[in-house]
């Protein structure tokens, strides 16, 4: 499968612990902006019930699912116990200058 | 392999014989092959925790101690619903009612206690009972369910906890008493008085010095003639005034007894290979009937069957703890004085405290504690001790304090032997707690308490298992509380309190001051510190809406498909043409799924998709109706005056006037209101948080109800006569739970939790109400409207849409 790297916006766009959500292809994906900074991606789908991630509480690198709280670590896209599964992340870079938020899928 | 072991039949299968069964296969577990005979149809359960049922705290399952499982596991022969008919003692073998025959090499009768039936003329009528058995309390609970009058004859122990549980289903409950002051086996004069006016106060009705004579009635028991010529109506008669040991089976099979079965330190009845323990054995002269003494028989016997030295039994000194809610009564050893004993007492009416020492040759003989028994643990461990405490009676009177008492007790708690029960409730003992530290690896008194069960009752221990913890695991030992969540081991109230004191003014703040154990906290924490600090400083913190629920952050209700809800706001229910018109085409435009009435008296736009949400509030051009938060949702009302030929009074003036007065409020948890116009109650106001209900020429004020998962009625606050005291006491009243209540903490559950009593105190005095209601006000003043901010900002609308169409690089 071939990798695109795309310009999908400005970390200014997304709040501190807040998400934004994007459409790629037939792929929801979620992006937080954590307070150290950083900005994850991952499927914007929790493996329970399909919840969309991107409106759940972020906290510290985890998101709660607003459906029935199950937590999902940013980093990994692994569900955190006592639930198990896992969530796809996506590769992303930001342009230090700019704020430019590059996404490969 | 079985034919190694010797044969072990146990006649009873209640919580002392099944105790002693346990530590049994402790000691010796291949020893024998054992057979129990029940005569109920359960597996051993906590008898003591019946009254807990009956309360409402517990249910069945919670309270069976061995399950049918633990019987497999341990090869033990269960046969439950069979009682045992005869015993050959020459023979060795037993018989029951359904004909089986066992024989043993060991039998041990363990056949507890019956209930002391008066024998009044009529107490064969239905809807006359016990307090005793699973059965028992089942009754009640049904009875509850279409009588109401409930007599309790008893006001001991027993009786007092089947009263409150009574109360607790919705009966009137009387407490009737021959005694002229109740608990008087437990307590003395001052302390059984407060302990009377606590529970009146609770509702519990008491006629004392009275002597029952005859249960009147048809089939059905109506009511209690007592011999000074007077009724009491009713419709249940719980008898609760003693038990007496079960011995009929040992007196038919020629075994020693007296008013028990009598056996000696070592549990042995007068024929050889036959053993008695718990309530229907009598050791020097004394039948107990509390559970201490007897898992401490249990012990010895189990000892004794495992071949393993024991010293014997040599009697116990008890402890009494009423299990009622909102009473602390503890009394302990030789509480009346007697020649030769001094007493220290300690009374304060204001506080409802009272605490009498009973001292004899410089130790303490006896306790009586009323309101606070924070001491009871200590103060029985000390009796049990015989400790010399000369010189520091004044100090023990007026409360252990830990330090003072750092040495003593730590010595008192490693002088304690092995054996020596801790727990009571759960018969745990010393040497059981030790063994959980050293060798299970419990380093907290939860990690304890889930090992071995010790303080998981009713938790009068802690301080002796703290003490334990100290001795045994020393620097290892951590204080666990229970935190409001996983990231802290602080209460709402701790939290509450420190936030007040150090002034924390962010989410950040308070969990870096308060050292939580999670960066950023969880889904839990966030959104209750959120409140609190928006509770308590109304006017200087900034909402969070990054530590508030999806639906309060986008205001919508989100949907299991991701998609929301739309609910504006429609006063009291009443909408117009125009609203109508209004709400129809904005359904229409945003192709909206679903219409539906809600059962709050207004509509829901349901399947609205996030991006949409902006745009149709700015074309509603509504209020939010706050249908997704916890806040005040709906003012439901019935028609009234207005045009109900029964209204007595304005519902729907009311209902808006309410809804506007309270519209935006963050409260601990959802709020809901209604107001009825009459006392048919068409609203339904006494199932919610709020209710009003119309009186002629007034209006009555209920709190506390729920409609939901465990629906609850309200409880009747107060009467008022004007519109402007139904405003005045519901802001105080709200402001109030919102001042005391934990997150997320409905009032039905915080009206449970603190009382009815409490609540109406603090809103009693009039200046008290007004300050509340003016802090309500100043909150409410900074309120606005959240869809027309989320339209106006293009900051917070940005979160609604998808980020920028991506493009390739």
């Amino acid at each position: 499968m071939t990798m695109t790297k795309m310009l999908v916006g400005n970390v200014n766009e997304i709040d501190i612990k807040g998400s934004r959500k994007l459409l790629v292809g037939n792929t929801e994906i979620a992006l937080f902006r954590l307070t150290t900074g950083e900005v994850l991606a991952i499927e914007n789908k929790c493996p329970h019930k399909g919840g969309a991630l991107s409106e759940g509480m972020v906290c510290g690198s985890r998101v709660h699912c607003p459906l029935h709280d199950w937590r999902i670590d940013l980093h990994s896209g692994n569900v955190l116990t006592p639930d198990t599964g896992h969530v796809k992340t996506y590769e992303v870079e930001i342009d230090p200058e700019s704020g430019s938020i590059y996404l490969t899928i | 392999m079985s034919t190694l072991r010797k044969k072990l039949v146990m006649v009873g299968n209640g919580m002392a014989g099944v105790r002693a069964i346990e530590h049994l296969l402790k000691l010796a577990p291949e020893a024998y092959e054992i057979t129990i005979f029940g005569a109920e149809p359960h597996p051993n359960y906590n008898r003591i925790m019946l009254s807990s049922v009956l309360a409402g705290g517990a249910s069945m399952n919670d309270i069976i101690i061995n399950d049918l499982e633990w019987y497999h596991s341990n090869g033990i022969r269960l046969y439950t619903g069979h009682t045992v008919t005869s015993i050959d003692t020459r023979q060795k073998k037993v018989h029951t009612d359904k004909g089986i025959e066992a024989s043993y090499d060991e039998l041990i009768l363990a056949t507890g206690s019956n209930p002391f039936m008066l024998p009044l003329p009529g107490a064969e009528k239905e809807g006359v009972i016990a307090f005793r058995d699973i059965k028992d309390t089942q009754i009640m609970q049904e009875t509850a369910k279409t009588h109401r009058k409930a007599l309790v004859i008893g006001g001991g122990l027993l009786g007092l906890e089947a009263a409150r549980g009574l109360l607790h289903l919705g009966m009137e409950v009387s407490v009737v008493h021959i005694h002229e002051y109740i608990m008087e086996r437990q307590l003395d004069e001052a302390a059984s008085v407060m302990l009377r006016k606590e529970l009146e106060a609770q509702g519990m009705k008491f006629l004392l010095k009275k002597q029952s004579e005859a249960i009147l009635g048809k089939k059905r028991v109506k009511g209690l003639l007592f011999a000074d010529g007077e009724i009491a109506e009713a419709d249940l008669i719980v008898m609760a005034v003693g038990i007496k040991p079960n011995i009929e089976l040992a007196r038919k099979s020629g075994i020693e007894i007296n008013r028990g079965i009598i056996v000696n330190d070592y549990m042995e009845t007068n024929t050889p290979g036959v053993y008695s323990v718990g309530e229907c054995a009598e050791h020097r002269g004394i039948a107990y009937g509390l559970v201490a003494p007897l898992y401490e028989q249990g012990a010895v016997l189990a000892k004794r069957l495992a071949g393993v030295q024991t010293e014997g039994y040599a009697g116990s000194i008890t402890s009494t703890k009423l299990k009622v809610s909102g009473v602390d009564v503890f009394s302990a050893g030789q509480f009346t004085e007697q020649p030769g004993s001094r007493a220290l007492r300690y009374q304060d009416e204001i506080e409802g405290v009272y605490k009498k020492l009973v001292i004899k040759d410089d130790k303490l003989v006896g306790a009586v504690l009323f309101g606070d028994t924070g001491d009871g643990a200590q103060l029985f461990s000390m009796i049990k001790n015989h400790e010399n405490i000369k010189g520091m009676e004044k100090e023990l009177l007026l409360g252990v304090s830990s330090d003072a008492l750092a040495s003593p007790k730590g010595n008192r708690l490693e002088a304690m032997a092995d054996d020596e029960i801790i727990c009571g409730c759960n018969g745990v003992s010393k040497g059981a707690i030790a063994e959980a530290i050293q060798s299970g690896g419990c380093t907290s008194v939860g990690a304890i308490k889930a090992c071995t069960k010790a303080s998981a009752s009713c938790g009068g221990c802690k301080p002796l298992v703290e003490g334990l913890l100290q001795i045994y695991a020393g620097d290892n030992a951590v204080t666990v509380k229970e935190g409001i969540c996983g990231c802290t081991t602080l209460g709402r109230d701790e939290i509450v309190a420190e936030i007040k004191r150090m002034e924390l003014k962010t989410v950040k703040e308070v969990m870096n001051v308060l050292d939580w154990s999670n960066d950023e906290g969880c889904a839990k924490c966030r959104p209750s510190l959120n409140y609190y600090l928006g509770m308590l400083w109304p006017e200087e913190y900034i909402d969070e809406k990054e530590s508030r629920f999806t639906n309060e952050r986008y205001h919508a209700n989100i949907q299991k498909d991701g998609t929301y809800s739309v609910v504006p706001r429609i006063y009291g229910g009443v909408t117009t043409p125009a609203d109508l018109i209004k709400i129809a085409e904005v359904a229409a435009k945003f192709d909206v799924p679903m219409v539906k009435f809600t059962g709050g008296q207004r509509l829901d736009l349901l399947g609205v998709k996030k991006e949409d949400l902006p745009k149709m509030w700015e074309e509603l051009d509504m209020p939010s109706g706050h249908a997704y938060g916890k806040t005040l949702r709906t003012v439901k009302t019935c028609v009234g005056s207005t045009f109900c030929r029964f209204g007595t009074q304005d519902a729907i003036g009311m209902g808006i006037r309410l809804e506007k007065a309270f519209e935006r409020l963050n409260t601990p948890a959802k709020v809901k209101l209604a107001v009825s116009g009459c006392p048919r109650n068409c609203a339904e106001a006494t199932i919610k948080d709020f209710g009003v209900v119309a009186i002629d020429g007034g209006w009555e004020l209920h709190i506390g109800g729920n409609g939901g998962v465990h629906v609850r009625a309200t409880d009747l606050l107060c009467v008022v006569k004007t519109d402007d005291e139904v405003l005045e006491w519901a802001s105080a009243f709200l402001q109030y739970y919102r001042e005391n209540a934990g997150w997320n903490e409905r009032t039905a559950q915080w009206v449970e939790r603190v009382g009815l009593e409490s609540i109406k105190q603090a809103l009693d005095d009039r200046e008290e109400r007004l300050a509340l209601k003016e802090r309500i006000e100043a909150t409410l003043r900074l309120t606005s409207d959240p869809w027309k901010q989320i339209v106006n900002e293009p900051e917070l609308r940005k979160n609604f849409e998808p980020i920028t169409q991506p493009e390739t690089v």
